[in-house]
């Protein structure tokens, strides 16, 4: 119940990135020309996706549901780190150039984009390098 | 601009987000689904591995029933090159910064952690200074 469930989210979230057009690289990169030809879909991506998750995480919590009871994760923010500061900016440098972030890519190996297929193994590199380098994930 | 599949596809995403938070007890952001499969723990792969076979599946589906919005174009000048430098800075970026898109973004943001919101504003900073760079650097959006 709990892997059917979980297949469940992945394919309602694989079926919302196609959607909503964000695995298009020209309408991610259209987002981020705030200074060009600005497209704010991402916009109402992100908004969509964000109201969705708290209202839906403010009920589980107010009623206490719990699925497959499983409890809630802590989700209380930590202090900001700089290490994590640094990551996030090299993460959007690269979000800048192909227009992929992880979800997307993974969305059009489906559609055996060839960019995708290249981006995919590379970014598993990519994070297997941070985490020897930063000795993450332990 | 149509904002009617914007907002569907992310209401589906953030309820895939908040569904497969709640199964696993986990905060499923794709970034980190996937790197703890490349460092694995006992008993805490199977759930990773389900969610992006359903997400490659939900997405082969959207795809292949024309749903939503059909586009798909390369950024001007973008070759493979430019793909695989990208990867790798994806990659590295998001394990060292903690989270993506949707672990900072939806998942961070939607539980009102003010950290997330700090690294999502900091990594869309970066993204729209890379495109206004590189628009600079190839006028016209010609290859450089």
């Amino acid at each position: 119940m709990k892997l059917f469930l979980i297949l469940l989210s992945g394919v309602l979230f694989g079926a919302g990135l196609i959607i909503s057009g964000m695995t298009d690289p020209s309408r991610v990169i259209g987002f981020l020309d705030v200074f060009g030809n600005w497209d704010p879909a991402l916009a109402f991506v992100m908004g969509g996706a964000v109201l969705v998750f708290a209202c839906g995480l403010m009920l589980l919590r107010k009623t206490g549901t719990r699925i497959c009871a499983t409890p809630l994760p802590d989700t209380s923010p930590d202090p900001v780190s700089k290490r994590m500061v640094i990551g996030s900016a090299i993460f959007g440098i690269g979000w800048g150039l192909g227009g992929f972030c992880p979800g997307p890519a993974l969305a059009n190996l489906s559609t055996l984009r060839i960019e995708a297929l290249l981006f995919v193994p590379l970014m598993l590199i990519g994070m297997f390098i941070a985490q020897r380098t930063f000795d993450l994930d332990r | 601009m149509n904002f009617i599949e914007p907002l569907i596809g992310g209401a589906l995403i953030g309820l895939g987000s908040l569904l497969a938070m709640a199964a696993s007890g986990k905060i499923p952001g794709i970034s980190g689904i996937v790197a703890r499969i490349i460092r694995p723990k006992a008993g805490d792969v199977g759930w990773r591995i389900t969610f992006l076979v359903g997400l490659i599946i939900g997405a082969g589906l959207a795809a292949f029933l024309n749903l939503g919005w059909q586009g798909y174009a390369l950024p001007a000048g973008r070759g493979l090159a430019v793909f695989a430098v990208a990867g790798l800075l994806v990659g590295f970026g998001t394990r060292m910064g903690g989270g993506c898109t949707s672990g900072h973004g939806v998942c961070g943001m939607g539980s009102g952690a003010r950290d997330a919101l700090v690294y999502t504003l900091v990594f869309m900073a970066a993204g729209v200074a890379t495109v206004l760079v590189w628009n600079l650097i190839s006028p016209g959006g010609v290859a450089a």
